[in-house]
């Protein structure tokens, strides 16, 4: 199910802003990509370009191309609202239905998409639940309000929530930067496994932990305020960490700015 | 923590996956079947003889969403028809309430510059004959600004150290009390303000109708609308601010008017004069309380006065085509007054707004 | 830094003066502004209190039931007097207003914050409130001149297709009733359950519409999941808002509405009446105990707007309860 992503010449707009300019990359499936660079260079504007999120902000405008696989998600006739279904985010902060149950919760995105089963609906929530670390914590309350449960359960439900309705491609934008370091340990446990089944793309600010958890890594700087961000390069995680083509990639990994 | 077995396969092919591509209505869609409907409901108006524009109006409506639902669900699918559904049905009911608000407007504005000039602004009704033209509001405008003047004197210090007291003091059952009432009073109809000082005041003290009489009516009309707006203002002061003054050891009274007031007075004087625009309206505890007058009486703790909402309904009910113009043009200048403190209390809104902001 | 607040404090005077002064000054501060909050209070207490008394004295001398007499004839000596016809048109009349202003206004609310295009949003909402302040008399006589003129065709299409409830049928005449009088307050409370309503859903946090659009909501389904749940308890109270003003307004209604005291089957017909209507027609004409026998009728009023008040209060701070835990 897992598909490839490759963008070429994409920029960004917010109202005359440009945001980031001419990107282009590959992103592998089923493997963890991770974007790094500094506050304002763009990289999560990229990442809600890659299920057309960027658009819902007013003035959010996109030029360039996006092919999953072999469709281009900016093509003509595609429908923003499909593209979101296929390609899954969870966000920085927690955000789950207020007023929705744990089980309401992770069904949210069925619901929208058919109807179900009752007894089906229950083993789609149990099993993504499941896949998110989640279910032994909260099999006995799935009643209860989604918002009673810790940050970082919240924050796993969201993933539940995103996998449910089992998309090709996972967004990630600061996962674990309002959660603990317990937490955070475990949604990046949980990256690793999901990467056998999802294409996985994960925005951070916390440089070990695009070490820990990504398989490849992009590095994005801005020339200067107001200027766009631009894609540095990519390139095995590895590789970024110990011998970056690039001088500016390696002055910021070794926190020289940034 | 990783104990869970996931079934791949299974999971796999669960969910019936659309393409991305899927098929869907050209852009001007909306605007095509609107014109559409437009033309069928002015069709189906004249040819079924509906004699009120409302009629036509209602049956294009009805005709819009109908239409767009039904080929929205033939051809993009019954989530996409809900959708469309529920965007036309939002477009309709603004078209539906803005069409009689504009009215309302366009109405008071024309009919009301007919007979709207410096002389009907400047002279009474005193010795005119009601059913022949000429004549003014003088008096009536006189009494509005009095009468609001004072309510405005007696209810705005009282609102504002209630607000005070509740925002800056107020812990405990009395703060509590004052909270709920302050709601409650807040729907008090105008027409029971009136009645209480109607007991209160002249039947039971056994005063005159008066100007002032109606404006203790308007100030309890005010005083919740007040407290309510000074009431968010002082709660958007950071209280850093407070703490920071008060380590310096300036006594809490000092702070509330030296570094509390001065940072929320922008929003406060915009709530005072919302609540004054308000309260410029009020006709019902004229009625009651201030009894009206044809001519000038420029004292308004003695004796009938008129006002320009009152004035308005003494003419409408004199019931004639003089009188109505005189109405009209009463109604514009009271509307034109009302607005004109609205634009200006937003005006001093957002230009004393970024003190309070970030 | 220090001497810009507080001249006085930065010399250092001897501790326990500046200490003094603050405390009195606190004192006399203090007594000021709870003195405002207890005449607050008091005011309430006094509009209930003398209204009451007033009321007792009238209904002790009516020769009919209060609560069920039709009649309202406070001129013959004994007074026959009572508030059916009254409270049922204030409250059908109310009824009427609330059906057709609250699903338009939170419409328009929905309009202007999640579907106008930006470019007409704001002016839209710019207008909505200026129509907020719009003074009631103005819409009474729009209402008299304006609207009823143009409702006959209305009234005529309703007899035709739904006469046969009843309910709306309807007999040749100026459309001065009760259902007339329904939407002249809903157009009149539109504007203020709409601003309310906007500013509810303006507050909901941008992470739960985006957690509905990430899952491939469309803009109604996110609406439904996440603007709508959040904004629940801010619709219910600013349509309790809307319904206090519907209930007591005077003048819109004394300008429109063709009063009798009996209570007509059809609301396209004339007739009925509402408290808040039938205060101001007879003030002018009444005396001492005839206006006791208002001021009875505005009790009932006021009694009725507390409830409904209450009411909201309540349903909002269980509301509250519920989402904070949530939150």
């Amino acid at each position: 199910m897992a598909k490839r992503i490759d963008v070429s010449g994409l920029t960004a707009y917010y109202g005359t802003h440009k945001a980031i300019e001419d990107i282009s990359m590959t992103v592998e499936p089923r493997s963890v990509t991770a974007f790094i660079g500094p506050s304002g260079c763009g990289k999560s504007t990229f990442l809600r370009t890659l299920n057309r999120m960027h658009e819902v902000t007013p003035g959010g405008r996109v030029e360039g191309k996006v092919m999953l696989d072999d469709e281009n998600l900016y093509g003509a006739g595609v429908d923003p609202v499909s593209v979101r279904r296929t390609v899954g985010m969870v966000f920085q902060r927690p955000n789950p239905f207020p007023t929705m149950s744990i089980f309401e919760n992770v069904a949210a995105g069925l619901k929208l998409n058919g109807s179900y089963k009752k007894s089906e609906l229950e083993g789609i929530v149990e099993k993504s639940l499941k896949g998110a670390n989640l279910w032994n914590e909260v099999k006995d309350r799935l009643n209860k309000p989604g918002a009673g449960l810790s940050g970082g359960q919240q924050q796993r439900l969201c993933i539940a929530r995103a996998i449910a309705v089992e998309p090709d491609v996972l967004l990630m934008d600061e996962p674990c930067s309002a959660l603990d370091p317990i937490s955070t340990l475990a949604i990046e446990d949980l990256i690793g496994e999901l990467k056998e089944r999802f294409t996985i793309v994960i925005v951070t600010h916390n440089m070990q932990q695009a070490a820990r958890v990504s398989d490849r890594t992009a590095f994005f700087n801005l020339a200067g305020v107001g200027q766009p961000g631009k894609l540095i390069e990519i390139d095995e995680t590895e590789r970024i960490f110990s011998n970056p083509s690039v001088q500016a990639t390696e002055d910021y990994i070794s926190g020289r700015f940034g | 923590m990783s104990n869970a077995v996931i079934d791949k396969t299974e999971l796999a092919g669960d969910a019936p996956r659309p393409a991305l591509r899927q098929p869907r209505l050209p852009k001007w869609a909306p605007i095509g079947l609107a014109l559409i409907s437009a033309g069928l409901g002015c069709g189906i108006g004249v040819a079924g003889d509906l004699s009120s524009k409302v009629q036509w109006g209602l049956i294009a409506a009805a005709l819009f969403v109908l239409i767009s639902f039904a080929l929205t669900a033939k051809v993009e699918g019954s989530r996409q028809a809900k959708d469309r559904l529920a965007t036309s049905l939002i477009w309709v009911c603004f078209l539906l309430a803005v069409i009689p608000l504009v009215s309302l407007i366009w109405e008071t504005i024309d009919r009301g510059s007919k007979v709207l000039d410096g002389y009907f602004l400047g002279h009474s009704m005193e010795g005119v004959q009601t059913i022949l033209p000429g004549g003014g509001a003088y008096h009536a405008i006189i009494g509005t600004l009095e009468q609001v003047g004072i309510a405005t004197a007696i209810a705005a210090p009282i609102g504002l150290l209630t607000a005070i007291y509740l925002v800056e003091y107020g812990r405990g059952r009395l703060a509590k009390a004052v909270t709920f009432f302050v709601d409650v009073m807040t729907g008090v109809p105008s027409i029971v303000a009136g009645l209480f000082i109607l007991t209160f005041w002249i039947i039971i003290l056994d005063f005159d109708y008066s100007g002032f009489a109606g404006a203790m009516a308007l100030a309890i009309l005010m005083m919740p609308i007040v407290v309510r707006s000074t009431e968010e203002m002082l709660k958007l002061v950071p209280n850093e601010l407070r703490e920071a003054s008060l380590a310096l050891g300036v006594p809490k009274w000092r702070t509330i008017l030296k570094v509390v007031l001065p940072t929320a007075i922008g929003g406060i004087i915009t709530g005072v004069m919302l609540a004054v625009a308000r309260i410029a309206g009020e006709s019902a505890p004229i009625v009651l309380l201030v009894f009206g007058a044809q001519g000038i009486n420029n004292n308004p703790f003695e004796g009938a006065q008129s006002s320009l909402p009152y004035y308005v309904y003494e003419q409408w009910q004199l019931g004639n085509d003089a009188s109505f113009n005189r109405a009209w043009a009463a109604a514009l200048v009271l509307i034109a007054f009302v607005m004109i403190l609205n634009l200006l209390a937003r005006g001093i809104a957002r230009w004393k707004a970024p003190k309070t902001g970030r | 830094m220090k001497t810009d607040i507080e001249p006085t404090s930065s010399t250092a005077p001897p501790q326990d003066r500046a200490r003094g002064t603050g405390r009195l000054g606190d004192k006399i501060f203090l007594g000021l502004s709870r003195g405002s909050g207890i005449l607050l209070l008091a005011i309430m207490a006094a509009i209930a209190v003398f209204l009451t008394i007033r009321a007792i004295s009238a209904i002790s001398e009516d020769h009919g039931n209060f609560l069920t007499t039709f009649e309202w004839n406070t001129t013959s000596r004994p007074m026959v007097f009572g508030i059916a016809v009254l409270a049922y048109g204030t409250i059908v009349s109310s009824i009427i207003a609330m059906l057709i202003a609250v699903p338009i206004a939170v419409g328009i609310a929905l309009f202007i914050s999640h579907y106008a295009p930006r470019r007409l949003a704001t002016p839209v909402a710019y207008v909505i409130d200026l129509l907020a302040a719009v003074p009631s008399i103005v819409y009474g006589l729009w209402g008299a001149l304006f609207l009823v003129p143009h409702l006959t065709g209305l009234y005529q299409w309703l007899d035709d297709y739904l006469g046969w409830t009843k309910l709306f049928e309807y007999n040749d005449g100026a459309p001065r009733s009760l259902f007339t009088i329904g939407i002249l307050l809903a157009i009149m409370i539109i504007p203020i359950v709409t601003s309310v309503s906007r500013e509810v859903f303006r507050q909901v946090p941008q992470m739960h519409e985006e957690a509905a659009l990430a899952l491939g909501a469309t803009r109604w389904e996110v609406v439904r999941m996440s603007v709508l749940p959040f904004g629940r308890s801010g619709i219910i109270s600013a349509s309790m808002l809307g319904l206090g003003r519907a209930l007591g307004e005077t003048m819109a209604v004394a300008t429109v509405l063709s009063p009798s005291y009996d209570i007509v089957p059809s609301l396209l017909d004339p007739g009925g009446g509402t408290f808040a209507q039938n205060i101001a027609a007879h003030f002018k004409e009444a005396d001492g105990p005839a206006r006791d026998a208002l001021i009875a009728s505005g009790l009932v009023l006021f009694v009725i707007t507390l409830l409904v008040n209450g009411a909201a209060r309540l349903i909002i701070a269980r509301r509250k309860e519920y989402s904070g835990a949530a939150a």
